[in-house]
């Protein structure tokens, strides 16, 4: 039987909801019993949320002042410890679990498998290669962890409401200190997360300058929606590098993705293809992104935008 | 430093739309035009400045692969880099086998830095250099967005999807860098005559004694399920109405 570890994600006080979304796929294993990890200094507000999400058996919570805040190489020695007891381990697809998950499936000898898309069966996955233009459907070795990372995009988050059990554990793995913390910069944090918000207003070059990008900021505010940009946009330097969707920057699935003067190449096409709705504004009519979008609306973005803007009052 | 090493991964052009071929057997890519894997220039720009800045003496290329990497190191060595290491092998190497071949260069060549793409634009694996660092037993600084080394320490901001976050590492290390790193310099033709003079080693991947990671099966590639071209609007009251129909207004 498959035994399923998922490495929740959290910034020290809350549960991001990308670990809701890991037990979403680990539910897909036939019969597999899903334990999440907490590491944390102090682990037990985030616990207390992860053992609300349906479909866990434990919440295991390991306490150590390095883990706050963690880095991989921090983080990784103390998954492989905890790993003999399962036969996969999960992480989502983040920024988060893809620095720390292809450490621990080194330290386990074992090639990890990306993007987690659909599962098929206890070794058989479908991972999306070539910036979304292929999916392959793979297997990993028998007798051996599985190590994965979960395509957070493709799974809705699973629902809570459940009460599983929380037991602290003590890892006695020797803890590296060749890598130090220092600080993050967060971006504005008044606007919806974006991976996590349902509606999302994203701009393209087309709109010129960091100063018209304030057109998108109005619409967004409007739709109560969080920011989105293509890697064009963020070059130009309209935009802040976390707000890039596509192949090398964030994958989402919002049920509202509204694209403004972005022409829509492969690479940003492949971040927005689960999306519930799409909508293109653009000025050419040939644009790439009108192939892929259910409402298409040509025309002047500079008109457009302020009009529906206020059209949404 | 004495040397830094960067690896050049041979992939399918940013510019190509891969296709999968007709039987799922795999992508087509006979004909295809291949280049350096965009993460990887940006990651041999960034040495080679670190060298030019005087931090460092000597910039080596790596790459796994068959024999037609050779064109992906020549370009290396016209950007810049003092010399070349090709591990031939016709089987690809999955992410954990080919950190074994970066470790195992790293001990004949005493090396103190490895910058590497944060992924390759084929697999999209994103997992060599978190191995690398994890076999290796050093620090890992990923998806960088600045770089500046200080004596034994090096400061890494990596782009993360909260927004930027900083990190301090001790040497040797393993940086994998992001887009906004910096921007590649372009080759000159006088350069690309003085590469073909540049040192190639070809080294059989049997020679360095690796044991090959189990390998994930490929089982079958299929094209993804696309999206249908839906409506067109033509003004602001029909996009409103549109929005509202579907309940998103």
């Amino acid at each position: 039987m498959s035994k399923i570890l998922v490495i929740a994600e959290h910034d020290g006080a809350a549960l991001n909801p990308s670990t809701a979304k890991c037990v979403a796929c680990a539910k897909q294993v036939e019969g597999a019993e899903i334990d999440i990890a907490v590491f944390a200094a102090s682990a037990s507000a985030v616990a207390a949320e992860a053992a609300q999400i349906s479909g866990v058996s434990r919440v295991l919570t390991a306490e150590r002042e390095e883990n706050d805040p963690a880095v991989a190489a921090v983080l990784a020695p103390q998954i492989a410890a905890l790993a003999s007891a399962y036969s996969h381990i999960f992480g989502p697809s983040t920024s988060f679990g893809k620095d720390v998950m292809p450490r621990v499936a080194a330290l386990l000898g074992v090639n990890q498998i990306s993007d987690v898309m659909s599962v098929e069966g206890p070794r058989l996955f479908k991972r999306p290669i070539y910036a979304g233009n292929a999916i392959v459907t793979v297997e990993a070795p028998a007798e051996s962890a599985v190590v994965a990372t979960v395509r957070t995009a493709s799974y809705q988050a699973a629902d809570g409401g459940n009460s599983a059990t929380i037991e602290g554990t003590n890892i006695a793995a020797e803890l590296p200190t060749h890598t130090r913390f220092i600080e993050a910069q967060t971006g504005q944090s008044d606007r919806p997360d974006l991976q996590a918000a349902a509606k999302v207003v994203s701009g393209g070059r087309a709109l010129g300058s960091e100063e018209n990008f304030e057109l998108i900021y109005k619409l967004a505010d409007k739709l109560g929606a969080a920011i989105g940009s293509s890697r064009a946009a963020v070059d130009a330097g309209y935009v802040p590098p976390e707000t890039q969707v596509g192949q090398t920057g964030q994958i989402i699935a919002p049920d509202l993705y509204i694209a403004i003067g972005i022409s829509g190449a492969i690479q940003h096409i492949t971040g927005i293809k689960d999306a519930g709705t799409i909508v293109a504004i653009n000025k050419d009519e040939e644009a790439p992104i009108f192939e892929v979008s259910d409402i298409g609306l040509v025309g002047d973005l500079f008109s457009i935008v302020p009009e529906l803007t206020d059209a949404l009052n | 430093m004495e040397k830094i090493l960067v690896g050049l991964k041979r992939v399918v052009d940013y510019n190509v739309r891969v296709q999968v071929k007709s039987d799922g057997s795999g992508v087509e890519t006979d004909g295809v035009k291949m280049s350096i894997n965009p993460f990887d220039e940006i990651a041999l720009e960034e040495a080679l400045r670190i060298k030019e800045r005087g931090e460092a003496s000597e910039v080596i290329v790596l790459s796994i692969g068959a024999t037609d990497a050779q064109q992906q190191l020549r370009t290396g060595l016209a950007m810049g880099a003092d010399r070349a290491i090709l591990v031939e092998t016709d089987a690809s190497a999955d992410p954990l086998t080919a950190a074994r071949v970066f470790k195992a260069i790293i001990e004949r060549e005493n090396i103190e830095l490895v910058i590497l793409g944060k992924q390759a634009i084929d697999d999209d694996n994103s997992q060599t250099g978190q191995m690398l660092a994890a076999v290796w037993g050093r620090p890992q600084a990923t998806f960088a967005s600045t770089v500046s080394l200080d004596g034994n320490t090096a400061r890494v901001t990596r782009e993360v999807d909260i927004g930027l976050e900083t990190i301090e590492i001790d040497l040797p290390a393993v940086i994998t860098v992001d887009l906004r790193l910096n921007e590649p310099r372009y080759v000159k033709l006088p350069d690309i005559m003085k590469a073909k003079k540049k040192p190639l080693d070809q080294l059989p991947f049997a020679d360095l004694g690796i044991e090959t990671a189990p390998r994930i099966k490929e089982m079958k590639f299929e094209p993804p399920e696309g999206r249908q071209r839906g409506i067109m609007v033509e003004d602001v009251a029909g996009l409103v109405t549109a929005l509202k129909d579907k309940g998103l207004v």
